[in-house]
């Protein structure tokens, strides 16, 4: 166990917006909601996961809904403990700790202010190891954990106990529910004991936030290089250095997905990479070869700073350097490559881990 | 009979003046240091220019000032209003505090009254609460004599600003007229907390706008001249003694939005970058049909985040002042400091003891300036190496503000544009026009005048085509009274944003209408 205070959090932000892979909105209001919070309530403790009891109830928290409704209707921050205290209810139970269910972005720090809040530990684990988009493309899914009973809340007090029979259901109910509740709630989703939370999430992945933040935000005043220290951080691979020439956005599908065009500098002068998005990267390729596909992680950094850029964020000018990391095991098996491999996104590719995709060309 | 206008741009080095005829002929032109109270270097290059132009000063018709008072207010947390903050969005918005991201020296100064009232609506015109009128009504008399400004955000306000309005009634009833009253949803968009914090930060600098624009009409007085006075604001346009001290906050960036439309003027140009070299920094920025690009990002003003219309300019820290260290082994830094509006005296060209660009560009025999046998000693390829980097920072910065591979004209102005070649890469041609040097001036002064409307219209009443004639109509009105020549008087900005969930195909209309200042000749 260990405390959580406003610089952790700050770090942990920076590590969020990088494991976000280029989407899972922008940490920003998730970031000022647990800076507020631990204001007001002091330090969050973060367990590790192995320190939690078989028994204890855990129940990850997250918020759904449109990023342009929080950004404008920021949280109340009473909703979580609504929607707690119903589950608590509907269980019999005491929740021990919260979680994140997903380590990119403004999710990775929701959990935090919410902890802080109802005094509860935060387990440093979560269900996706980066960013994803739908409700189902969670590990704890891969290892048959349902997302019901589940809890919606709203500012204004209301809350909705959701009942399915799987998982695609508890999506299309909570869409519409989360249309009507005004556009943005919060949830807490897939209920677990303790000793599935240690079988189906992905470990230590705050941890590794923070000390991708940290080094990033230390890098100048320490005089050494972000990406190679990201790089041991995350047992990744640099997969190419350049600047973005082209950036052709479009709406397929119902997904914006676009292409960015990254000109090589130095060593990668003469070639192109491709780098193929829907909110999140999901696959870099050059003219013929490919360099890094889904599930594995693929993030664009600012060249000199380290900063991560989304996919947003992708301009004409852009200075950057593209790296692969390799996803968590578990989504490396062939349920998780049918949840979140390159062929659920449409690529008519098999999927290829990013050390064999390198080694390969190095060879 | 002629008529003259007079332009003046403050900098952060000089404090540009220039007077134009009425066929926008430069008839003089000044350059003062620009002073810790900003006022006093106004006075003193309106004095030199009029003094200089040899016009009577009963022809002088128009006087416009582009003006950094309310920029450097915020950043120096100096003669700010005592204001009070006034959120409506409870019981949702209360997770995150008014000014919870603001820096804590300005926290302290502009949070001592901060409030989170009941309503606000939701993003399909629902309201999320009823407005506690009551509530609003105990505040008011809280803060009654001790504040002098109020900024007041509610939910979703860019969508429906009924609940702003109510309680800027409310304050007003009970604090009086006098008590300046800034609604979020007529500065910023979408965004609560960057909302919020540009209308604090206009409520804030509200008394620095009055003060400012007194001053200038004092000292023109003084000169003896009966001008109209026009304030530059940061879309290229000008606006209103009146408006200005509403919207204090539109004259933030107004100095590298006048360079543009300064080089757009004097180039002939209306589709290209421009770049803008002063005595600190390089400021870069895009013409798109004459008038600056805005920024689709955040931008920071003083460490506060806001998203209220701002041109999209990259400062580079490079400058005619900047100085250059050279270390022992003949590695070098350029910046980023500057010995700025004391270059006369540190440069060594001038007999002073720092190395600056200026001198860098002397030793290679690129420009005549002071005495090169002070730079004799260098080794030139020293020199090379840091004149190469120098060009290579901006034309990195170029390349970043284009939107595509293509190469664009470049318009070079500001005194320290002789720090840049005939060549830049990613440019079609480097134009360096007549007056480059008071570029800033100029544009201030040939600046246009606009009208904004924006109002919810119920389409069904009179049809799509027509409603937005009359949104447009009603701008070009606004733009007469802030006396545009109807004659020259377009469209340049129209936004319509259906409203779902409200009666009558309610759609949310802005228009923007600008113009030439109406031109009295041979009244």
């Amino acid at each position: 166990m260990r405390l959580i205070g406003k610089q952790e959090i700050e770090d942990i932000a920076i590590g969020a917006a990088l494991l976000g892979t280029g989407g899972g909105g922008d940490p920003y209001i998730g970031k000022l909601m647990a800076l507020q919070a631990i204001e007001e309530n002091g330090p969050v403790e973060l367990l590790d996961v192995d320190e939690l009891p078989d028994d204890a109830l855990v129940v990850p928290s997250a918020m759904m809904g449109a990023p342009t409704v929080m950004v404008e209707k920021i949280p109340s921050g009473e909703e979580a403990v609504g929607a707690f205290e119903s589950l608590q209810k509907y269980l019999g139970k005491d929740v021990y700790a919260t979680m994140p269910i997903e380590a990119g972005g403004v999710n990775s720090l929701l959990p935090f202010a919410l902890a802080a809040q109802l005094g509860l530990p935060v387990v440093d684990a979560d269900g996706m190891g980066r960013a994803f988009p739908e409700l189902q493309m969670v590990t704890f899914y891969l290892e048959g954990v349902p997302a019901t009973p589940m809890v919606l809340a709203d500012e204004k007090g209301n809350n909705s106990l959701l009942n399915t029979v799987n998982n695609v259901w508890a999506e299309r109910i909570a869409r519409s529910a989360t249309v009507e509740m005004g556009g943005s709630v919060m949830l807490s989703i897939y209920p677990m004991d303790g000793k599935t939370v240690k079988r189906s999430s992905i470990h230590h992945i705050l941890k590794l936030e923070e000390q991708i933040g940290r080094t990033i935000r230390e890098a100048k005043t320490h005089n050494y290089n972000p990406i190679t220290e990201v790089l041991k951080l995350t047992d990744g691979y640099k997969l190419f250095q350049g600047k973005v020439v082209d950036v052709d956005r479009k709406t397929e599908t119902g997904f914006a997905r676009g292409t960015a065009t990254i000109e090589g500098v130095e060593e990668y002068q003469q070639d192109e990479l491709y780098l193929r998005f829907q909110n999140e990267h999901l696959l870099a390729e050059t003219k013929d070869k490919t360099l890094c596909m889904t599930p594995d992680l693929i993030a664009v950094l600012d060249s000199d700073t380290g900063m991560p850029i989304t996919t947003e964020g992708l301009r004409y000018g852009a200075r950057c350097t593209v790296i692969g990391m390799p996803a968590n095991s578990k989504w490396r098996t062939d349920k998780g490559i049918e949840t979140t491999g390159p062929r659920y996104f449409g690529y008519d590719l098999d999927y290829v881990p990013v050390e064999q995709l390198v080694e390969k060309e190095e060879a | 009979m002629s008529n003259y206008r007079i332009g003046i741009d403050v900098g952060g080095t000089h404090t540009d003046a220039v007077i134009l005829d009425d066929s926008y002929n430069v008839i003089a032109q000044t350059k003062s240091p620009t002073t810790t109270d900003v006022s006093s270097g106004i006075y003193q290059a309106l004095h030199e220019v009029v003094k200089a132009s040899k016009v009577e000063v009963r022809n002088i018709n128009y006087a416009m000032l582009g003006t950094t008072h309310c920029t450097n207010a915020i950043v120096e947390r100096k003669r700010l209003n005592d204001i009070a903050i006034i959120r409506i969005g409870a019981p949702a918005t209360l997770a995150i505090k008014p000014l919870l991201s603001v820096p804590d020296d300005l926290k302290a100064i502009l949070g001592k009254h901060s409030y989170i009232v009941k309503g606000g609506h939701e993003f399909d015109g629902r309201e999320i609460a009823e407005l506690d009128e009551e509530d609003l009504y105990r505040i008011a008399n809280e803060i009654k004599g001790k504040v002098d400004s109020v900024a007041i955000t509610s939910v979703f306000s860019p969508v429906t600003k009924k609940h702003e309005e109510r309680a800027a009634e409310i304050i007003t009833e009970i604090l009086g007229e006098d008590v300046a009253v800034s609604l979020s949803s007529e500065i910023g968009n979408v965004g609560l907390l960057e909302r919020e914090n540009a209308t604090i930060l206009n409520a804030a600098v509200v008394n620095v706008a009055k003060s400012t624009a007194d001053g200038f009409i004092q000292a023109l007085k003084q000169e003896g001249i009966e001008a109209d006075v026009f304030f530059g604001q940061n879309d290229g346009t000008l606006m209103s003694v009146e408006y200005t001290v509403r919207y204090p906050i539109l004259t933030i960036a107004c100095g590298p939005t006048n360079s543009l439309r300064g080089a757009a003027y004097l180039s002939n140009k209306s589709n290209t970058l421009v770049i803008d070299v002063g005595g600190t920094t390089t400021d870069i920025g895009v013409l798109v049909n004459g008038f600056p690009r805005q920024s689709s990002l955040a931008v920071e003003i003083g460490g506060v985040r806001t998203n209220f219309r701002m041109p999209d300019i990259m400062s580079v820290g490079l400058g005619g002042g900047t100085i250059v260290q050279v270390h022992g082994d003949q590695t070098f830094q350029i910046g980023p400091h500057s010995v700025g509006y004391q270059l006369q005296e540190k440069a060594l060209i001038f007999g002073g003891d720092t190395l600056t660009t200026t001198d860098v560009i002397v030793g290679l025999g690129k420009a005549e300036l002071g005495d090169p046998a002070k730079v004799a000693h260098f080794d030139k390829t020293l020199l090379e190496n840091i004149y190469a980097k120098m060009v290579s920072m901006v034309e990195e910065a170029l390349d970043k503000m284009k939107t595509s591979a293509e190469d664009m004209p470049v318009i070079l102005v500001g005194g320290g544009s002789i720090l840049l070649p005939e060549e830049l890469q990613g440019a079609s041609e480097v134009i360096r026009p007549e007056n480059f040097g008071v570029a800033n001036a100029i544009g201030s002064a040939i600046s246009q005048v606009s009208g904004e409307v924006e109002k919810i219209f119920a389409m069904d009443d009179l049809g799509r085509e027509q409603t937005i004639e009359v949104a447009k109509n009603m701008a070009k009105e606004e733009a007469i009274n802030a006396g545009a020549d109807p004659d020259q008087l377009v469209i340049v900005d129209l936004e319509y944003v259906p409203l779902a969930y409200l009666p009558g195909n309610a759609t949310r209309i802005r228009a923007k209408a600008a113009g030439a200042l109406k031109n009295t000749v041979g009244v």
